[in-house]
């Protein structure tokens, strides 16, 4: 058993570039700054521990589905660190990737092919075995409230809060001991967000599982999450439990009355809807 | 569900079986668009009888023999068969990566836990094995149009330089689906380059001796050009294994070169994507 942290991260940071490093090809341009169009991780440590639901919460465009997209092994990270279970996502991504699974806002799949046979295609690249994977398939599904005959349609003909449920369906059969949720409910009705998030909580209680969640929905956050980080231009700028966040801007008023979009307005000086409008 | 101790609980998982997830996923999108592969159909049958009618024109004007006209006839058939094989294989594997890009599954496919080589190399064979059978059903269709005598070839040495030469078709077919990769909006269009190329100077339709110099040059750089070599030795000339062994070599030489190159080519362009940024959907 590998008892190492489910993750650290430590100094993380990674920028998209505004365009070629002329620097390296103009010799008087050498001396230039070089022009950073975006820069989505900025110096960002935290460690989640085992069993913990870690919540992330930021607007559109914070750095937050960056910062997956790393620890997925997706994107490579300019400096700093990401390890999972004890394993670099940069230097051991192979050892990496049997523990990870995600989630993300946006549901990909062969659209023309039905839930069913898209999720018989990512247990096999998982390894999982063939006979096992369509009746737990359908078992998450059946949890999710998709049935057996929706499974079948293309997932076209799904609507996207179905779509978003195969989605979160897809990550969790493969059994994942740290799973990347980012921005799950998205998009969803608030019946299929509930079916979510219950159907998340079930998996906590029931299966020791470590989740890292990304979202813009503070209730969401408060709901979920032991602890809690608040993402702002790609960088930590306050972290703790819902309790212990509230306590930073309360005053003297009791807890419980200060809601998590409050915290947010508090400690960023923004709005959620007023960083989106920026980062259109 | 959750397993703390994921790698024992992922088990070993097989290379086969992890292979065959590409191939029965490509057969499962395959039967969705039934319609196109339809009308590759017709137009790989249409394309072959166009251009091996030419032969017969030729014939009609009675420039040559009748014998002439029959090999012209063969000669051309044969082109336009392997043309439709090499380009059936290299498109199938640019369409997939471009097709991963458009529904934003690559994503997905590059963090499962599947060493490249298997995943590229699952996604070739399915192009292979779909390349072979489509290029089948042409050859039933277009050969009842023409006068054919086949008495002298020799299919045994025919089908051992198809089976050789795919393997290095398959690591033209791999660094095909580099563009896709790293050109979400125009990478399979630019794919054909590559197929341009490859029919350009591999004497699909006319013996590359009528090439320029300098291209005949690159003709020897191409593995086509020794598959149509083989394959109309073995179909024109009746030459049996034994007469192949130069061929069967080179071509074994590129299929051992090429793969290893192209799936090492492929894991830099991956890289590079993932540095850049250039994996997130674009669709």
């Amino acid at each position: 058993m590998n008892s190492a942290m489910p993750l650290r991260v430590e100094s993380l940071a990674k920028n998209f570039p505004s365009g070629p490093d002329w620097r390296q090809i103009i010799p008087v341009l050498r001396n230039r700054p070089r022009k950073i169009k975006v820069r989505p991780i900025d110096d960002v440590s935290f460690e989640i521990q085992r069993g913990e639901i870690y919540g992330i919460i930021g607007a559109n465009g914070s750095g937050k589905s960056t910062l997956v997209r790393v620890l997925s092994t997706l994107l490579l990270p300019d400096s700093g660190l990401a390890e999972v279970f004890g394993y670099d996502v940069v230097r051991e991504p192979a050892k990496v990737r049997p523990a990870i699974n995600r989630v993300s806002a946006d549901p990909s799949f062969f659209r023309s092919m039905s839930a069913i046979e898209n999720l018989m295609f990512f247990g096999r690249v998982y390894g999982l075995k063939t006979s096992g994977i369509k009746s737990r398939a359908y078992d998450i599904l059946d949890r999710l409230m998709l049935t057996e005959e929706q499974a079948r349609d293309p997932m076209q003909n799904l609507s996207r809060g179905q779509q978003q449920k195969v989605a979160v369906a897809r990550a969790f059969l493969t059994s994942p001991v740290l799973m990347l949720l980012d921005e799950p409910t998205t998009g969803l009705d608030p019946r299929s967000r509930r079916e979510v998030q219950t159907f998340i909580q079930a998996v906590r209680r029931d299966h020791d599982a470590t989740i890292l969640l990304t979202t813009h929905d503070m209730q969401e956050a408060d709901l979920l999450c032991d602890r809690i980080a608040v993402f702002s231009a790609g960088r930590i700028i306050a972290e703790g439990t819902p309790d212990q966040l509230r306590a930073m801007v309360a005053g003297d008023r009791p807890l419980e009355d200060v809601d998590m979009e409050e915290v947010y307005l508090e400690l960023t000086g923004r709005s959620i809807e007023e960083d989106e409008e920026t980062d259109d | 569900m959750i397993s703390a101790d994921f790698h024992t609980a992922l088990g070993r998982p097989r290379p086969i079986g992890l292979a065959w997830a590409f191939f029965e996923r490509q057969i499962n999108l395959w039967k969705r668009y039934w319609c196109w592969e339809l009308v590759w159909l017709v137009y790989g049958v249409v394309n072959t009888l166009a251009i091996t009618f030419i032969a017969e024109q030729v014939g009609q004007d009675s420039i040559v023999g009748r014998n002439e006209i029959n090999r012209l006839v063969m000669f051309l058939l044969i082109g336009t068969l392997v043309w439709a094989y090499l380009s059936a294989v290299l498109d199938d594997v640019s369409l997939v990566v471009g097709w991963e890009r458009w529904e934003g599954t690559i994503e997905h496919t590059l963090m499962a836990p599947v060493p490249r080589v298997i995943h590229l190399l699952g996604m070739s064979v399915f192009g292979v094995a779909h390349a072979v059978l489509r290029t089948a059903l042409i050859f039933a269709m277009a050969a009842p149009f023409f006068d054919i005598n086949v008495a002298n070839a020799d299919w045994l040495a025919a089908f051992a330089v198809i089976a050789v030469g795919s393997v290095s078709v398959i690591g033209l077919a791999i660094l095909a689906g580099i563009l896709p990769l790293l050109y979400p909006e125009r990478g399979p269009q630019m794919s054909f380059m590559v197929q341009a190329v490859v029919l350009l100077v591999s004497g699909v339709y006319y013996s590359v001796d009528v090439l320029p110099g300098w291209l005949q040059a690159v003709s020897y750089l191409s593995p086509a050009t020794y598959m149509l070599d083989g394959i109309r030795g073995a179909m024109l000339d009746g030459q049996g294994i034994a007469e192949m062994g130069r061929i069967l070599v080179i071509l074994l030489v590129f299929g051992v070169l090429l793969v290893p190159l192209s799936v090492a080519a492929f894991s830099l362009a991956e890289k590079w994507a993932k540095i850049t940024g250039r994996l997130k959907r674009h669709g």
